[in-house]
Parts: structure tokens; sequence; C-alpha cells
């Protein structure tokens, strides 16, 4: 049976959040696309959504977006602001532009594709459980504390336009990491890396990772220009405990 | 130490008449009915409040004022008239009775809310008025307003309630509302304030009994601008009315059933709307709840209002003559002004008995 | 190294008594019991000994007794014992000390200096076991005022609010820091008294969703476990911003506490460390709150009311006022005594506030900007008994939280272990041997023995003061009087002095 699509658009403008959100969670019963057009900061947008549909943003959405969410997949035709996929479990954001701070916070399932840059604490607290492995692909640089406390899930920095090794992202890059990966194109300088992350050799496997993300962003974002899978590096957790010698019992 | 500094625990009784058609009548009867129960009082409190006493200044406030002394009383004519259009200021008549002492400057003034002031202030005249009331009796040390509604009045002061009645002379004031209140503190008042009815604005309330929830009530309503200068029980329910019906424009049927909120076992037994309802009421003002013993009896504009606590910790008696409605602490303070009432009734823990005048204003 | 740390305590055991039966070898995780075959004796390694009782409760013959160590360092009143060991512990270790449980100081305890009032004459006492009395609270968000159209139909739609029979909560506590055991006891008394209990940060366990009616859920900053299904799964959501034992601090679960469930619970692998971080990362001022706030309702269809729980720290007024404008639906203050599996020595010791004066401050600060009566204010850290209780609602709490209590009602010890998991009593502890000697049927009956008696205590102070509602009872300070406090102690609390 081949489902029809449907689609709906809204005008949003103005409106506050509440309204707004209470309109799309109306709509993703009833429709598999919804389009917004016109939209000026409003927060929230597919928070605590957990059906499959598409979201198609117009205009810079607010702070949260796709907080929670749980299916979706969003994409948003500009730039967008702090803590989008927070907490997210499951579905995937798109942004044809660049992003605030805290991109990705806690998020434990989904994918986050952002074609430019990204600002300080993304990926913090990332985390993966069995088969929910959180990524985050980074079309250019990221901002200070890349993947901090990092649990589990993937980071991806591509560094496109990056123009030195040392602008890729900024400092403690990974501090607090325990547990997922970063891939970085390119070799960071030792003063960016935070003191409980180590660098290691790719294997196989992660170049195949590295070149199915890759693939993807050629196609969300039709870029056309290659990227070299060898020149990536890979940074883990040094310890999946790092704290445990730190206290002694009193 | 005057009452206000410290907190006066009292018992009393209570009386009070309405007129359902409006026909005047003069304050003999309330005396008379009140006097029954001198034994509930001791001399150190009685009071009246009679509405429809001045239909000659029905659109003024009229405010009474104590005052202690010349030099509060020119500071607060100042303020008033500052703030009010005087249309008349006098003495409060009284007569010389030998039981009664220590008597204040007792003034009265029929005003107007100054119109600029109250369009400055965005606000109607009756919110302007009670600013000033509190404001007066809170900051103006030594003076204190104990009446400022309209076409309605109370006296009051220390000493049995049949003296302070025949003090004020009331057998000259007609009114189609009286009641009346003998009381019986623990301490001596100091002062005449304390004496009741209570009143802000229209609201005039007598009461027996002693509140448990006092501070309770006090902290909820002073939230809302109020000032409990007095520390009196019947002071923080007559604010609460005010706030409640007044300000938040409650229907009076569920501002009374804030104040002796249903029990939640009787809440679950009603259907659901209404227990939702009820409910509601009681999350929202649960700091409005009146707990522990008290009969009350409360004046306003559209008629009388009689109330006991939940559980009925005080007594309380009603009766029907004619157009007459009677309320008194006893049963024989009702009998020796209407010899054969219609109907007695005793009413319930947490019934409220509202009487409204048959014809609105 | 050789060890200078003197031990804490000394086990005596009675020889003649001794049946050398071995229940104390079998019960102590903590390894200060061995049987020596050779010989046919017990001996003990009383370094080990934390002094948790269970040795001494299960000897069936009474055998065994747990002592202070009375190994006197010269006298000093500056530079105690305690101060002296804990240097050796640290420079023997290098790490910073760990402790369980609230802050054991000497601080005043408020609470103690209150006394409470009761009618005599002028109003009535009321008999609660043979009149109505009323302990039931309404925690969540009010309007402003309730508002009738014409006809006299309430048109005000209220906010979710829920219903406790009693003003009494469990505080979260994280499975992880605590047993399966301990957590289902909680849930099951939590609904057999109709009040909650809160998951804490540890996610909740599949087998507990049925107990979502009362169930509180948490959101901590280290967001485990946190999915659609969890934030709609209790009745509120609690935004945890701090502890009492540890305000400012994070939390951090150690790998080896998560096994299976526990990761199954939290949602992440077994083994991984949980770390919680010392902020929420997307809260780094007050509006950040309100959009943490309102994505939780967004997501929950502003179905639950959200609870934003705060350790008591010096300027807890005005962070208070900022969080309930910030739109919680109820604030939980925890004071500097309250419990944790593990805090860091010196600040559980050090940082915050008692929870008295927090309390009072709050409410009193909440009443002078008029929005007191919008909001909930929940008193939590080291509520001891049911006159605690009772004061803290007339100081203006609207209900409590107990931790330490429910854990002592299931048979905590106070040993001040737990940061080690080999608690003996099986409620701080991931191990399955022995998380097995809670049997949570008895730990719930315990409960809901302690909770039901607490509750009729309530009733019972209620009616000496003449009140049938604890609606009156709220903020009633008129009700309290302090002994030897201090001028602006009293001021603080808003109460007089009794005699005054």
């Amino acid at each position: 049976m081949i489902k029809e699509m449907k689609n709906i658009t809204i005008e949003v403008n103005l409106k506050d959040a509440k309204t707004l959100n209470e309109e799309i969670k109306n709509s993703v019963s009833a429709y598999d696309e919804i389009t917004l057009n016109n939209v000026y900061g409003q927060r929230y947008i597919g928070s605590g959504i957990n059906q499959d549909v598409k979201i198609n943003i117009n205009g810079v959405p607010g702070n949260d977006l796709g907080a929670y969410m749980d299916g979706p997949e969003i994409e948003v035709f500009s730039n967008a602001q702090d803590a989008i996929g927070n907490t997210m479990n499951k579905g995937r954001i798109i942004v044809h532009g660049s992003c605030g701070d805290t991109t990705g916070y806690a998020m434990r399932g989904g994918e986050i594709f952002i074609k430019g840059s990204v600002g300080y604490r993304v990926g913090i607290h990332m985390k993966e459980y069995l088969d929910m492995k959180p990524v985050i692909v980074i079309g250019s640089s990221a901002g200070d504390f890349l993947g901090e406390y990092m649990a589990g899930g993937i980071i991806i920095l591509l560094g496109i336009g990056v123009a030195k090794e040392d602008q890729l992202t900024g400092k403690y890059l990974g501090t607090g990491m325990h547990g997922g990966v970063m891939y970085v194109n390119g070799t960071l300088p030792e003063y960016k890396l935070g003191k409980e992350i180590k660098k290691v050799e790719l294997d196989n496997n992660d170049k195949k990772v590295i070149k199915n993300y890759i693939q993807q962003y050629k196609k969300y974002f039709k870029y056309t220009k290659d990227i070299n899978i060898d020149s990536f590096s890979k940074y883990v957790a040094a310890d999946k405990n790092p704290y445990h010698l730190l206290y002694i019992k009193n | 130490m005057k009452e206000g500094q410290i907190r006066i625990p009292a018992g009393c009784a209570i009386s009070g008449i309405i007129d359902k058609k409006r026909n005047r009548f003069n304050g003999e009867s309330i005396i008379k009915s009140i006097a029954l129960m001198h034994e509930r009082s001791n001399g150190l409190g009685g009071g009246f409040a009679g509405y429809g006493i001045y239909p000659q200044y029905k659109n003024f406030f009229a405010l009474h004022i104590f005052y202690d002394n010349n030099q509060i009383k020119a500071k607060t004519e100042e303020f008033l008239s500052e703030h009010f259009e005087i249309e008349s200021a006098g003495n409060i008549p009284t007569r010389a009775v030998p039981s009664i002492k220590d008597k204040p400057l007792i003034w009265r003034y029929f005003v107007q809310p100054r119109i600029y002031k109250v369009r400055n202030l965005n606000m109607d005249e009756d919110e302007f008025t009670a600013r000033c009331v509190i404001r007066i009796n809170k900051d103006f040390l030594g003076a204190y307003v104990f009446s400022s509604g309209k076409n309605m009045g109370v006296f009051k002061g220390v000493g049995y309630p049949e003296d302070i009645g025949d003090f004020y002379m009331l057998e000259n004031y007609e009114g189609y509302i009286w009641t009346a209140h003998g009381r019986f503190p623990t301490n001596t008042p100091g002062w005449w304030g304390g004496a009741h009815p209570f009143t802000m604005l229209d609201w005039s309330i007598v009461h027996n009994g002693e509140i448990s929830s006092y501070d309770a009530n006090r902290r909820f309503v002073e939230m809302y601008g109020y000032k409990c200068t007095l520390q009196t029980d019947t002071e923080v329910i007559t604010y609460l009315l005010d706030l409640l019906v007044r300000r938040h424009k409650l229907p009076m049927e569920k501002a009374l059933q804030v104040l002796v909120a249903p029990f939640w076992n009787d809440i679950e037994k009603e259907n659901s709307k209404k227990a939702e309802e009820l409910k509601a009421l009681r999350a929202v003002y649960s700091s409005a709840l009146i707990n522990g013993p008290f009969s009350i009896l409360i004046g306003y504009e559209d008629g009388l209002i009689a109330l006991n606590d939940r559980i009925k910790l005080r007594s309380m008696v009603s009766a029907i003559k004619g157009d007459k409605v009677y309320f008194a602490s006893e049963e024989s303070a009702i009998r020796v002004i209407c010899k054969k009432p219609e109907n007695i009734y005793h009413p319930k823990g947490g019934e409220p008995i509202i009487v409204k005048f048959e014809e609105a204003k | 190294m050789l060890s200078f740390v003197s031990s804490q305590f000394e086990v005596l055991r009675d020889n003649n008594k001794c049946i050398k039966c071995q229940v104390c070898v079998k019960q102590c995780a903590n390894e200060v019991h061995k049987y020596d075959k050779e010989d046919n004796v017990i001996i003990c390694d009383e370094a080990k000994c934390v002094c948790c009782h269970r040795c001494v409760a299960l000897c069936p013959t009474k055998a065994i007794k747990i002592r202070k160590n009375i190994l006197e360092f010269k006298e000093n009143a500056n530079w105690t014992a305690t101060c002296i060991n804990e240097i050796y512990k640290q420079a023997e270790s290098g790490g910073m000390l760990l402790s369980s449980m609230g802050n054991p100081k000497t601080f005043p305890i408020y609470w103690d200096k209150i006394l409470l009032n009761a009618s005599q004459v002028t109003n009535p006492s009321i008999d609660p076991l043979r009149e109505p009395m009323e302990t039931k609270v309404i925690i969540g968000r009010k309007p402003d005022k309730l508002e009738y159209d014409k006809k006299g139909k309430l048109v005000t739609k209220m906010p979710p609010n829920i219903e406790l029979n009693m003003p009494i909560m469990f505080s979260a506590m994280s499975y992880g820091s605590i047993s399966k055991n301990a957590h289902e006891a909680l849930a099951r008394a939590a609904q057999k008294l109709g009040i909650l209990y809160n998951t804490g940060e540890g996610g909740l366990h599949k087998d507990f969703y049925k107990y979502g009616k009362n169930t509180i859920v948490q959101v901590a900053s280290g967001r485990f476990g946190v999915h659609l299904d969890y934030l709609n799964a209790g009745v509120a959501i609690e935004i945890k911003i701090g502890q009492g034992a540890k305000p400012g601090i994070g939390g951090h679960l150690p790998g080896i506490k998560v096994g299976e469930d526990v990761s199954a619970t939290r949602m992440i692998p077994i083994g991984s460390d949980a770390i919680s971080p010392a902020p929420h990362h997307d809260i780094y001022s007050i509006e950040d709150l309100r959009q943490l706030i309102l994505s939780l309702k967004e997501s929950t269809n502003y179905t639950k009311p959200i609870f934003v729980k705060i350790a008591a720290v010096h300027n807890v007024s005005a962070i208070a006022s900022g969080i309930a404008r910030a739109g919680a639906d109820a604030i939980v203050i925890d004071g500097f005594r309250g419990g944790t599996g593990a805090a860091p020595t010196r600040v559980r010791d050090n940082v915050g506030i008692p929870i008295e004066l927090a309390l009072a401050c709050v409410d009193q600060r909440l009443r002078d900007e008029g929005i007191r009566n919008n909001i909930s204010i929940i008193c939590a850290g080291s509520i001891r008994n049911s006159a605690d209780i009772v004061k803290a609602i007339a100081l203006g709490a609207d209900a409590v939280c107990i931790a330490s209590a429910a854990l002592i009602a299931m048979g905590c010890h106070m040993c001040r272990s737990c940061s080690t998991g080999k608690c003996n009593w099986g409620i701080a502890t991931q191990k399955e041997d022995l998380v097995k000697r809670l049997n949570p049927d008895i730990a719930y009956q315990r409960l809901v023995n302690l909770l039901t008696a607490w509750n009729n205590e309530i009733k019972e102070m209620l009616g000496g003061m003449g009140i049938n509602a604890i609606d009156s009872l709220r903020g009633n300070r008129l009700m309290l009087m302090g002994v030897g406090l201090n001028l602006k102690e009293l001021e603080i609390l808003g109460i007089k002095h009794a005699g005054e």
C-alpha cells in the first residue's frame, strides 16, 4: 500500500510558542510533513513528539528545538539557537546553517547534522545505551568544551572551510569524557585537549563510520567537494572511570 | 500596652436585626437585645453597626475616627483633605454616661475621594478609600478610622454595650440593619479601637469566639496590602471578606465556602464537577479558611449574613417575624425584642444564612 | 605505608556466649569477622567496622557489642581526634574526603529551639480521634484568584495540582544510590499512604512504572534515564538544581555500582561512571531555568506540575522568588543537614544554611512579593519526627520530604558508609546478596507504620492548637515560640520568644 503524503503549512510569525506547539502536536497524527514559515525564535518546536513526522522550519527556531524528541525529523533552513536536540532520544535534526551552545546536550539517540559551525559545550554529556547511539555531525568548527563529560555516541567534525588545524575546535576538548568517540578532521594541538582523553589510531571500522556520515552530510547539504577520510583523528576517553582515585572514604 | 501591640483573646455576645424591605427603625431594640446577654461580656468592649442611618449623605463615605489628641487630629485631617473632598465634619454626638470613661476624640467626616487622585492611581473609589483607611490606621499613631462605609456607621467603645449605645444616643439613628457586640476580652484593650464591630468600607463584622487560624489568615491577607493593626480575629475576617468579594469578585456564597470550607470527605461525596470546583476553592484559598470557634454576623450593602465555624463551636440562633430577621448568640436575646418569632432556627456548623434585601438598592 | 588511622570502634565478643555459628562472619560485608578454623575462634579486624549493628542484631546469643574506641589523643580542644585522623587519611591517600548521610556537626538545630502552642480556655482544643481532622494538602501552582462568570460558574482553569493525604513525601533517592528493594518499599508505601515518592536522578525501573500516580520523576543535570515515557510516568517532575548535603556539587555514581538493572534504568552502559555535572548545562541563569521548566511542560502537554529543588544557600530567598517567577509549581528547599549517598566531607560539613532559617525567609520573601500563594514550598533536609513537620508547616511549608527517616525506618542504622556500596542492611547497595536482605514487604510495612504514626501525631498536635485542617497551620507562626534564641534568630524565624 502506498501511503499518501499529506502536508500542511503553518504561518508562524509572532505566535507564542505554546500556541504553535499545540498546533504542531495537533497536526502530527494527520500530516506527514509540517512546514513552518516565518519562525521567529519560538521555543520547544518538536519537543515531546514521539511520532514520525517531518518538520520544515523557515526562519530561526528558538532554544530547545527538539528537546526530548523521540522520532521526528526537523530540517531548519537557517541558523538555529541554543540547546537543540536537548536530551533527545530518537529522530534527526538538520540545520542548514550554524548552531549555538550546548547542541545535543545529554542526547541519547538520533542524529544532528549542522552545515556550519557550533558554539560552546556541544555534545555535552551525550550518552549511549544498547543500540541507541547519538551522532552529531558538524560541518565546520566547534567552540570550547566540545564533548564535555561525553559518555557515549559519536561526534564528527568535518572542518570544512577551517584554514588552520588549531581553529577546528576550542580548548578543553572532551574534558571529563568517559565514553563515546570524537572524530576530528585534522590533528589538534595538545593544549586543546581535555586531560581525560587520548588520541588513538583510526581503524577500518572508524573509517566506515566517518565515510557513512560524510555521505549523509553531502546529501543533506548538497556538498560536493571531497573530504579526505585519512586525515581524521580519533579521540576517546583515556579511562572509563576517570575519577575513581579522587576520593577516599572518611 | 495598647491593643494592636499585643493580641488579646476575647469571648462575646452578638446580636443582629435586618428589615428586608429596608424599613428603618431606631437603635433601641438592638440595645435591648444585646443588654440581655450582659453576662457574656465584661465591660471592656461594646459596639453597634447601623445601615441606612445617613440617607442625607448616602453617596459619601462616612469616616468615623478616634483620635488620641488634637495634634494627631490635625495631622490626619491634613491627610484627609489632601485625598478627599470633605462635605461635612464634626464631633459624633454623645451623652455623658457614668461608666464610660477615658473617651477619645470621636469625629465623623462625610467625604468623597478627590477624583484626579483616584484616576492617577487607576483604581476605583472603594479601593482608593480602603487604601487611605489602611494607611491612616497603620501610619498615623493615635488616629484610628473605625468606620468607613457609605450610609452606614459604627459606634463602639470600652464599656458594656448597653452603656455604649446610650453614650452614642442610638435612639436618634434609624437604620434597616443593626448589629451589636458585647465583648469579653481577657486583657484590658487600652483603647477603643479594639471593640467590635470591625469594618472596612461597607463591611462590618461582629464576632463571637477566638480563631485559631489567626496568623495564617493574617499573613495571607497582608500579602494583598492589608495591615492587621489591631491583631484581632474580627479585623482579619473583615479583610478576608473584602479581599474575596470586593477585590477577587467571588460570589458571596463562594466566598463563604472559602471561610468555612467543606471537609474533604464531604467534597468527595459531591458529583465530580462540583467536587472539582470545591477543591479549587480549597486549593487556591486554603489560607483563608477560618479555623477555631466563631459565630459572626456580617453586615454589607446587600443584607446581613450569619456564619458559624465548621464544627459549630459557638452558639447562634435565628428567627423571622414579618419583614424582620433576627440573629443572636442566645434565643432569649431575640425573644426580649420579638415576643413571638415565627421561625426559630439554629444554623448548622459551616452553614451560612444570607438575608438579602428584597429590592436591590 | 603504615596507616596511622586508629579504629573508630571496638568489637567486643563475649566468648562465653559465642557459639561460633558464624552468622556474624556471613553477615558482615565489611569483613570484620573472620572464622579461624584451626583454632575454632572468630577473630576481628575492628578497623573495618563501620558500626552498622548488623552482627549485633543478628547474633543469636547476643554475644557481640560495638563500642566507641576510646583510644585517646592528648587532650586538645582544637586538634580533635577527628581532625587528626582526617589528616592521616589524606596524607596516606591523597584523596578528597568523602562522607555519607547528612552533616553530623554540632551546628544549631532550630527545630529543637522552637516550641508549639496549644489551646487553653479562650479557644477549645479539638479531639482528633473523634472529630474531623484534615491533613490533606494540595501541592502545585495556584492562580492569583478564582474567577466566576455571571451565572456563578467557575471559569478559571486550575493548573495541575497533586493531592497528598498527609503533608509528607519521600525525597529523591536514585536507583543506584539505594537498592531496588528499597525503591519498591518506598513506591508501595507511597501508594498505600496516598503520598509521593521520588525516583531521584537515576531513571525509573520498568517494574515501577505501575506506581506512577505516586511518583515524582526527577530530571537532574545528568539526564539519566530521561525520555518521554519517563517524563510522563509520574504525576510531577522535579528539576534537581541542588541538594542540601552538597550544594553546588554534582553527583558521581561509580561504574562499579552500574550493574545490569541500574544500567537499564539509567540508560547507560554497564560499568560506566554516571556523572551528574554540577550545573545543568542548559541552565546558566534564571531565565534558562524558565526554559527548562517550560520545555518539560511542553513535552508533557502541561499536565504535570514542575518542582524545582534547591539547596538552602545564603541567598535562598531571592533564588526561590526567581524560581517562583520562572514558572515552577513548587519549590523544594533542602537544608544543610540533608542526607546523601556520598558527598565531599568538606562540602557537606561547611556549605549551606539551616533549613529552618531558609524556610522562614523564603516564605516571608514570597509573601513580601505577594506570590506565596501561587507556589508550594516543600521543606526537606533532616526532618526527624512529626514535631519537626508541624514546626516546618507553621513556619510556612506546604509539605515536607523525608529521606533519612525513611531509610532508618527500613533498617538503616546511620553508620554513614553508603558510599562504599556495602550496606549490610540492603539499602544503599547494589550487591545482590546484600539487596536480598531488605525484604520489600517488611520495609514497606515499616514505612507505612512510621508515617501513619506521624500523621496521627500531627493530628494530635493540630487538635491541641484548636485547628482541624492543616491549611490553618501553614504559615501560622503564632503557634511557634523560641527558646534560647537571640533576637536576630527570632526575627528571621518570624516568631516570638517563649514568655513574650
